[in-house]
C-alpha cells in the first residue's frame, strides 16, 4: 500500500512531473478489462523506458507498454497491472533511406504517418493490418495481427529487419540490423512479433520497405455452394497468378461488410449478400492487370461462378479497407461476439467444411473468413446478453474449440465477452512446446512485469 | 575421449556408425572455412530417437555434441570446438513427405538441398533458399546456420521458409515447434531456432515451405568496364524499386578466373559483369528486364545479354555457382568472406576492399550477392605460410570491421561461428549479450551443444560457460 500511495512522486522523480498521470480518467483511458494500472507514464526516449521498467522491475511492478489501445483486449487481461507506458511520443522516424529500401522508425509512430512518409518517396510498408487509422507500429507488431497483404508481402517476421527494446530487466537491447540480409546472432526480434508485450518493450522498429505498385485492383466471384468456392479458391492458389490478398468468404461476413461500407461511407452495390464469396487482390502494371483480369474473369467463369466481375477505383480501396479492418468491425458485429482466428493443417480441404457445416448447424449467427494463407476468421453473433444468449455462446465457443482440436488445427479467441474469457482458454489447448515459451519468457522477463498472464498458457 | 562411451556408442549404433580412429576423424576437422577443430569421436543416428540417446549418452559421459551435416559451413559451426561427439546427419536422409496441395514437405536434416527440389518440381514446385553449395550442402546445416543464397533476394533466407522443426534438446527430450502453416499461438520458437547454430537444439526432422516456379524467367548478363559503373548500377536498381530474382556481381579478376574454369561465356576483357534474373508472370519479366537494361545502360554498360534459352542461363549460373572452385585453382586455399553492407554504400565498400587487398598485399576478388548487398570478398592465400595466414585473418577483419562501419553486419548468411564470435562486440553491447547469453542457457545450460560458438570467449561481457577448458579465442591454422 505503502508504494501505491508514494508511487507516483516516485515516478515524477523518474522522468519529470509532466510525463506522470494519475488522475482517475487517465487510468481509465489505460485500463484493460475493467482493471486501471496506478499510473500512466508517457518516456520520450528508449532511456526513459529502460528506466522506467528498470523502477518496476526493482519494485515487482507489472507493467503494460501501449501503443493507441486498439488492441490491448487480445488475449487475457493481465493478472497484474500496475504501470502503463504510454508510448506514443517515441515517434520519429530514425533512419530513413529510399534508396535503400530500409526504415528505422521508433514504436508509437503510427502507422498511417509511416505511410505518408513512405508513400512520398513511392513506398510502402505492406503492414495492411486492422485498426489503421490509429494502430502504432510497435503495436501492429506486437499483436501479431494479421496483414491482408501477407499472401505476397508475407508476415511481419518476413520484412522485421531488426528490433531495439528494453528487456526486464531494464536493459536496452537490440537484435537484427538495419540491412536486408542478415544473420548475426539470435533472431530475437521475431521474438517480439505477436507476443503482446510480454517480453519487452519495443522502442525502435527497422523494416524492409517495398516500391508501391502501379496499379491495384480487386475481383470478386460468387459461387452457390461452399465447396465450388473453395474449388474455385484452390485453383487461383495453383495457376500461378500473384495475388496480393485472396479471401473466401460467407453471406454473413459479406452481408456484415455491406453494412460496414454503408457505416462508413463506402458502396455495397457489388456485394451480393447470398452464396459462397472470393475477393481476389492483385498489383502491377497496365499489362500483368489486364492479365490477371481477364483470366480470372475466365476462370471463373468455366467454374460456373453465379455472378463475377472486376471491381475498380474507389469501391476497390474501400472493399480493401474493408477486409483489413475486419477484425475490427467483426468484433462489434452484433451484442455479443466471439471472435476466433483458426488455422487448419489443410486449409481448403474437407476439414474446413467439416468446421463451418458444425458452426452452421449452431442456433448462433456466424460469419466466416479465409484468408489465402490458411487462415480463417470465424465470429460468432449472439443477439443477447442475458443469461440464455451467454451460455449459448459459451456451449458454441467451447465446441468451436473442439472441432479444431479434432481437426489437429490451432484457435484462439481473439474477442469476447469477459466472463466467456473468464471461463475458457483463449489460446485453445496447451502446446507440447509450452514449457520452451516459458524458458523464453523467463529469460526475457525473469522478473515477470510485462503483462504477466496475459499470453498463451497464462506467460 | 572415455573408452566406455566409445563402447556404449557402438553399442547403442553399431560400429559401422561410429568413427573413433585418428585417421577416421581427420576428414571432420574442417569444414568450408578456415577453421579447424577435432571431434573425438564421430557419429551417424538414423533416427531421431538415435540422437535422442546418443545426446544422454554424452550427458552422462559430460562431452559436447555439435551436429554436422555435409560440412560445407563457411563459419565453423559445424566443428568441434570442444571436441566431444560430432553428430553426423548424413544418413538421415530421407524425405519423408511431400504434400502439393498445400505445398510442404517433411524431411529428415541430412537431405541435400537440391533434393528437395529435386523432388516435388514435377508439381511446379520448388525450395528457395540456393546456397551455392546446393548440391551437396544439406537442410539441417541451412536451418541451423539459416542460409542465403543468390535468390534470398527476392524470396528470403532459409527461416523465412521452414514451418515447423523436430529437435532434440540436450537433456534428449525431442520437442516440436512451429506448426506446419507456421501459424499457431505462441512464441515464434522456430524463427529463434533456424539460425541459432545448433546452440539451443539438434535439429532433426524439418517441415519446409515449397514455391511455386515462376511462368517466365528472364536472365542478364550485363557487362561493365568499370566496377563502378556496375556498383552504381546496383545502387539505382534498388533505389527505382526494382527488386530481381537475383543480382550477382562478378568482378574482372574474378570472372577471368572463372571464365577459364568454366566457360561461362563472361567477356575476359570486362571489368565486371552483373548476372540480373527476373521472375515472375511474362509481362512482370519482360518489363522488368527492360528497366533493369535502361538503367544498365545509362550506367554505361558495354553490353546487356539476355539468355537465350535454359541452356545459355545454366551456363551462366553455373559460372556463379563455381566461382569459389575456380578460384581454388589459383592457390592452395581462399577465404571466403561475408559481410553486408546498406545496398547504397556498394561503391564505397567495393573502393575500401580494394585498398584492403594493397594494404596486407592481397588480390581481393569480389563474387557476391549485390543486389542484397551481402559480400564475399575471397582471399586467396597459402595456409601453410604462417605470415601470410595471419596477414589474411587481419585483412578479411579490417573487411568485415568495414562492413559494420557502414551500417551493415558481420554476417549475411554464413553464420558466426567460430569465425566471427570475436568480431559479436562490435555490433552487440553487454545488455545485447546478457540477454542472448539467458536465452542459450535457458535451453542449453551446460553448453554442451556446440560450444565456443557465436559469442565471444574473449571479452567478459557475457562470456559464456563452456564446459570443456581450453577453448581459445580465434582460429586455428
Amino acid at each position: 500500500m505503502s508504494i501505491a500511495v508514494s508511487l507516483p512522486t516516485r515516478l515524477e522523480k523518474l522522468v519529470g512531473s509532466d510525463r506522470v498521470r494519475a488522475s482517475e480518467s487517465a487510468l481509465q483511458a489505460f485500463a484493460i478489462a475493467g482493471r486501471a494500472p496506478m499510473a500512466v507514464l508517457k518516456p520520450r526516449s528508449a532511456r526513459e523506458v529502460a528506466e522506467i521498467v528498470g523502477f518496476a522491475a526493482a519494485e515487482n511492478l507489472a507493467v503494460v507498454a501501449c501503443g493507441s489501445r486498439s488492441k490491448l483486449e487480445l488475449g487475457m487481461p493481465p493478472r497484474r497491472y500496475d504501470l502503463a507506458i504510454d508510448m506514443t511520443d517515441l515517434r520519429q522516424i530514425a533512419h530513413y533511406d529510399p534508396g535503400d529500401l530500409t526504415v528505422s522508425v521508433d514504436a508509437g509512430m503510427p502507422l498511417h504517418e509511416l505511410a505518408k512518409v513512405l508513400g512520398a518517396k513511392n513506398q510502402f510498408l505492406p503492414l495492411a493490418v486492422p485498426c489503421g487509422g490509429t494502430s502504432t507500429v510497435a503495436g501492429a507488431i506486437a499483436s501479431g495481427i494479421d496483414s491482408a497483404l501477407r499472401q505476397q508481402y508475407g508476415t511481419a517476421r518476413d520484412f522485421l529487419i531488426g528490433a531495439e527494446f528494453v528487456d526486464g530487466a531494464g536493459k536496452q537491447c537490440k537484435s537484427g540490423g538495419r540491412v536486408v540480409k542478415n544473420v548475426t546472432g539470435y533472431d530475437l526480434h521475431k521474438l517480439l512479433i505477436g507476443s503482446l508485450g510480454t517480453l519487452g518493450v519495443v522502442t525502435r522498429l527497422n523494416f524492409r520497405t517495398f516500391p508501391l505498385p502501379d496499379l491495384r485492383g480487386v475481383h470478386l466471384s460468387t459461387f452457390p455452394t461452399l465447396e465450388a468456392a473453395l474449388q474455385f479458391h484452390a485453383s487461383l492458389l495453383k495457376c500461378g497468378l500473384p495475388f496480393s490478398n485472396l479471401e473466401l468468404f460467407d453471406s454473413e461476413f459479406s452481408a456484415l461488410l455491406a453494412a460496414w461500407l454503408n457505416r462508413t461511407g463506402g458502396t455495397r452495390k457489388s456485394l451480393p449478400a447470398s452464396g459462397w464469396h472470393v475477393l481476389a487482390c492483385f498489383e502491377g502494371h497496365a499489362a500483368v492487370m489486364g492479365r490477371i483480369q481477364l483470366e480470372l474473369q475466365e476462370r471463373s467463369e468455366q467454374m460456373q461462378a453465379a455472378r463475377s466481375g472486376t471491381i475498380d477505383g474507389q469501391p476497390a480501396q474501400q472493399l480493401e479497407a474493408a477486409f483489413r479492418e475486419a477484425f475490427d468491425w467483426l468484433r462489434g458485429a452484433a451484442t455479443s461476439v466471439a471472435l476466433f482466428r483458426i488455422v487448419l493443417p489443410r486449409p481448403a480441404g474437407d476439414d474446413l467444411a467439416e468446421l463451418l457445416n458444425g458452426s452452421h448447424q449452431s442456433p448462433l449467427r456466424s460469419a466466416f473468413v479465409l484468408r489465402a494463407c490458411g487462415v480463417a476468421y470465424l465470429a460468432l453473433l449472439a443477439d443477447g446478453e442475458d443469461a440464455p444468449a451467454n451460455a449459448t455462446l459459451e456451449r458454441e465457443v467451447t465446441r468451436t474449440f473442439s472441432r479444431v482440436e479434432e481437426k489437429k488445427g490451432s484457435a484462439t479467441l481473439l474477442h469476447g465477452p469477459q466472463k466467456l474469457k473468464e471461463r475458457v482458454s483463449v489460446w485453445g489447448a496447451k502446446r507440447a512446446d509450452f514449457p520452451m515459451m516459458q524458458h523464453v519468457k523467463q529469460a526475457f522477463d525473469p522478473h515477470n512485469i510485462f503483462a504477466p498472464g496475459r499470453f498463451v498458457g497464462g506467460i | 575421449m572415455n573408452p566406455a562411451l566409445i563402447r556404449e556408442l557402438k553399442s547403442l549404433l553399431g560400429p559401422t556408425n561410429v568413427l573413433s580412429q585418428t585417421e577416421d576423424l581427420l576428414l571432420y576437422e574442417f569444414d568450408g572455412s578456415v577453421e579447424k577443430a577435432r571431434p573425438e569421436v564421430v557419429v551417424f543416428p538414423h533416427t531421431t530417437e538415435d540422437v535422442s540417446r546418443i545426446v544422454k549418452l554424452a550427458a552422462k559421459y559430460q562431452v559436447p555434441v555439435v551436429g554436422r551435416g555435409a560440412g560445407t559451413g563457411l563459419s565453423g559451426g559445424a566443428l568441434a570446438r570442444g571436441g566431444g561427439v560430432m553428430i553426423v546427419f548424413a544418413r538421415m536422409n530421407r524425405i519423408l513427405e511431400i504434400d502439393v496441395e498445400n505445398r510442404r514437405a517433411v524431411v529428415q536434416p541430412g537431405v541435400v538441398n537440391l533434393d528437395i527440389t529435386r523432388a516435388v518440381e514435377h508439381a511446379g514446385l520448388y525450395f528457395a533458399p540456393d546456397p551455392s553449395s546446393q548440391k551437396s550442402c544439406t537442410i539441417g546445416g541451412n536451418v541451423a546456420e539459416n542460409s542465403g543464397g543468390p535468390h534470398t533476394l527476392a524470396y528470403g533466407l532459409t527461416t523465412n521458409h521452414v514451418a515447423a522443426l523436430e529437435m532434440v534438446l540436450p537433456d534428449g527430450e525431442i520437442v516440436r515447434v512451429g506448426s506446419r502453416h507456421g501459424d499457431t499461438p505462441g512464441y515464434d520458437l522456430c524463427g529463434l531456432y533456424v539460425g541459432s547454430e545448433g546452440t539451443l537444439a539438434l535439429v532433426t526432422e524439418i517441415t519446409v515451405k515449397l514455391s511455386r516456379k515462376a511462368e517466365a524467367v528472364k536472365t542478364l548478363l550485363a557487362i561493365f568496364d568499370a566496377v563502378g559503373d556496375a556498383s552504381r548500377t546496383v545502387v539505382e536498381m534498388t533505389a527505382r524499386g526494382i527488386t530481381p530474382a537475383a543480382c550477382e556481381m562478378l568482378d574482372g579478376w574474378t570472372l577471368r578466373a572463372v571464365e577459364d574454369y568454366i566457360r561461362a561465356g563472361f567477356p575476359r576483357d570486362s571489368a565486371a559483369v552483373l548476372l540480373i534474373e527476373v521472375e515472375g508472370l511474362r509481362e512482370a519479366a519482360e518489363s522488368q528486364a527492360a528497366a533493369i537494361a535502361q538503367i544498365c545502360d545509362s550506367n554505361h554498360a558495354r553490353e546487356v545479354r539476355t539468355a537465350r534459352d535454359e541452356r545459355e542461363r545454366d551456363l551462366l549460373w553455373k559460372g556463379r555457382r563455381n566461382a569459389f572452385g575456380a578460384l581454388g585453382r589459383l592457390a592452395p586455399s581462399n577465404y571466403v568472406l561475408d559481410g553486408v553492407i546498406p545496398r547504397s554504400k556498394l561503391s564505397d565498400a567495393l573502393e575500401q576492399i580494394h585498398e584492403t587487398g594493397k594494404k596486407f598485399g592481397f588480390q581481393i576478388g569480389n563474387i557476391f550477392h549485390a543486389g542484397d548487398g551481402n559480400l564475399h570478398p575471397i582471399v586467396l592465400y597459402d595456409p601453410r605460410d604462417k605470415e601470410q595466414f595471419a596477414r589474411a585473418i587481419a585483412a578479411a577483419e579490417e573487411i568485415i570491421r568495414m562492413c559494420v562501419s557502414l551500417g551493415g553486419t558481420l554476417t549475411g548468411e554464413h553464420g558466426v561461428g567460430m569465425e566471427k564470435n570475436e568480431l559479436m562486440t562490435l555490433l552487440f553491447n553487454d545488455a545485447d549479450f546478457e540477454l542472448m547469453r539467458r536465452i542459450h542457457d535457458a535451453f542449453n545450460p551446460d553448453s554442451s551443444l556446440n560450444p565456443g560458438k557465436i559469442f565471444p570467449l574473449s571479452k567478459g561481457c557475457g562470456e559464456i560457460r563452456v564446459r570443456n577448458s581450453g577453448l581459445v579465442a580465434g582460429v586455428q591454422p
